[in-house]
């Protein structure tokens, strides 16, 4: 029976594989279609060994459920799992996700005034970045209570370094001969901030809001693991690994990785749109 | 150091102190409003005067509106047993007493906890960082490889994957492996994806010019490998390096908090959190700073010395 389920599992390995190096090496490798198509058979290859071997082996649900398992909890679940992604990627998330931006806006503009300034926030807001922020999960908690709003906050915490450190870098991204033409053309200083700063600026801050999208989910997610009302999907991460319904934590591992690439898409559509002068987003 | 830079970090000292300055200054400012309920509370029960005079009253006041009314107080916020939010000195002196006057074998040791969260940290990024660099070299190697797996990798990059820890603790759990190697597990997946995506940038970073001349030499596929790739991605490796190793400390941490572990910084955070004393939670989330802040300074030192050595900084 084992020795059945590796062989085929590995048969289907070898099928995905064949079909992979034959598409990748073909002629067409280059079009958008093929682009697609070789990391969806892979997906898909590795979606049916797991299936496969978890049903062969008759591995205990309790340790990896099969993913049609895991399906089946997900359709059957929709409205839990919508209460869960209201609460913890709308409220918490999206909340300190805008707030801890226009934070980190609103110090970068006023810094960006002084050269001194700059020269500080730089250093430590990197620095600052690169702690584990999520650690303050506990103390938010205490002050704010247990709803969004203690979510909401860790998440502007965490967001702000990121988006701060490169929106400062991006404002001293102009050339001297940039801005000397805006001298010659008599811009004052908000002038030169908005026709010519900011948006030089722009590649630098959607490189922070784009880092941002994910630090947000994982602040709104692991906050709740420290206290929550009974919704949200660090919750019910958390309850359901203590009830053994791995199936449930799948299914909310697969929202939270839908929201995510969703969160971060949208943050690289609206860069296109507005950066599509910049070099990195010419066709 | 040449004197250039050394110019560069004596001009940045003192913004940055000036930066850190105001940092500590709006903290201690805040200690006051934060914690004045609190402190009236426990005047009161000194039989220190307290305009308004009962818990109730003053909980239709502001921390500020109440502080502005009961300066005579402002001492005693500083110096509460367990206050809403401790004031730095009484973080420093908790830290002082839980890092340096403690045997590091004692639970109540910081440098003990610390320990436990290293070494799953560290184990884990060197599992993380070594099947990178091999998943990378594949990628740069095979072209199936790369369109196969490419995307996914730099997908995972927007998929918070932290979300997954409590699972992997209970799956290894099941399956009889704990302490040590689960959190080791996570702190490996956290350091992988990124080292993945850094290396498969640095070893493609070698323009044509460079692989041309390679070839005029008749050098061989290994040695092209060797002698053009693996050193041109040595920037990019420290780059990717610095940020796994920060995440995979996260990842340590954060194992800790779901599972009930007894030690480590994560475990420290819950049980301060969890039997209401704020100072151990604090001590634990400083000292986890002040590793993380140690462990990226020691890659930043590595990097400079390597690519020194390399001739590849430019100073």
């Amino acid at each position: 029976m084992t020795g059945t389920a590796i062989i085929s599992a590995l048969a289907v390995w070898g099928a995905g594989w064949f079909v992979n190096a034959r598409l990748a090496n073909s002629a067409a490798a280059q079009s958008r279609l093929i682009k697609l198509l070789v990391p969806a058979v892979f997906g898909l290859t590795l979606l049916i060994m797991w299936e496969l071997l978890v049903r062969m082996l008759e591995v205990s649900p309790i340790i990896l459920p099969p993913p049609t398992m895991i399906a089946g909890r997900f359709s059957n679940e929709i409205p839990t799992l919508w209460a869960d992604f209201e609460q913890t990627i709308i409220k918490g998330a999206m909340t300190g996700y805008i707030v801890g931006m226009i934070a980190a806006f609103a110090v970068a503009i006023l810094a960006d005034r002084s050269d001194f300034l700059t020269r500080g926030i730089l250093p430590v807001g990197g620095f600052m970045a690169a702690l584990p922020i999520v650690g303050t999960a506990p103390i938010f908690v205490r002050w704010l209570g247990s709803d969004w709003q203690s979510k909401a906050a860790v998440v502007a915490v965490m967001v702000f370094f990121p988006i701060l450190v490169n929106t400062v870098a991006g404002l001293r991204d102009t050339t001297s001969m940039q801005r000397d033409l805006m001298r010659t053309y008599g811009a004052g200083y908000w002038p030169t901030l908005f026709k010519l700063r900011l948006p030089a600026a722009l590649p630098f801050i959607f490189n922070g809001l784009k880092i941002a999208t994910t630090l947000a989910l994982i602040g709104a997610i692991v906050a709740e693991f420290f206290g929550s009302p009974t919704v949200g999907m660090g919750f019910r991460i958390s309850t359901s690994v203590g009830q053994l319904a791995l199936d449930m934590v799948w299914a909310e591992i697969v929202v939270a990785a839908l929201a995510g690439s969703t969160f971060y898409g949208l943050m690289a559509w609206i860069e296109g749109r507005v950066t599509f002068w910049h070099p990195s987003q010419r066709k | 150091m040449d004197e250039e830079s050394q110019g560069a970090g004596v001009k940045s000292l003192l913004p940055v102190l000036t930066v850190v300055g105001s940092i500590l200054l709006f903290w201690i400012v805040s200690v006051v409003p934060m914690n004045m309920h609190l402190t009236a509370d426990l005047a009161q029960r000194q039989d220190i005067a307290v305009t308004p005079d009962t818990p109730a009253a003053r909980q239709d006041y502001s921390g500020i509106g109440l502080a502005l009314r009961n300066t005579h107080l402002f001492g005693m916020t500083y110096t509460l047993d367990r206050p809403r939010l401790p004031s730095p000195h009484q973080v420093a002196v908790e830290m002082w007493d839980t890092i340096v006057m403690k045997n590091i074998t004692s639970r109540r040791s910081l440098v003990y906890h610390g320990w436990v969260t290293l070494s799953a940290t560290l184990l884990g990024f060197a599992i993380g960082t070594g099947l990178g660099i091999l998943l990378a070299v594949g990628i740069v190697y095979n072209r199936a490889m790369d369109m196969s797996v490419m995307p996914w990798a730099i997908a995972s990059q927007t998929i918070p994957i932290l979300a997954l820890a409590p699972m992997i603790i209970v799956m290894l759990g099941s399956i009889g492996i704990q302490g040590l190697f689960p959190k080791a597990v996570i702190s490996a997946y956290l350091s992988f994806f990124p080292v993945v995506v850094g290396m498969v940038k640095g070893l493609r970073s070698p323009d044509a010019m460079q692989l041309d001349l390679l070839r005029t030499y008749y050098a061989s596929s290994a040695q092209g490998f060797w002698k053009l790739r693996l050193p041109a991605s040595v920037p990019y490796l420290f780059a990717s390096l610095k940020i796994g190793i920060s995440a995979s400390l996260v990842g340590a941490i954060v194992a800790e908090l779901p599972t009930g572990a007894r030690a480590g910084f994560g475990a420290r955070m819950l049980v301060g959190d969890q039997y209401g004393q704020p100072m151990v939670t604090w001590a634990a989330l400083f000292a986890a700073a002040l590793t993380a802040a140690a462990l990226v300074g020691l890659f930043s030192l590595m990097e400079r010395w390597t690519l020194r050595r390399m001739g590849m900084l430019v100073t």
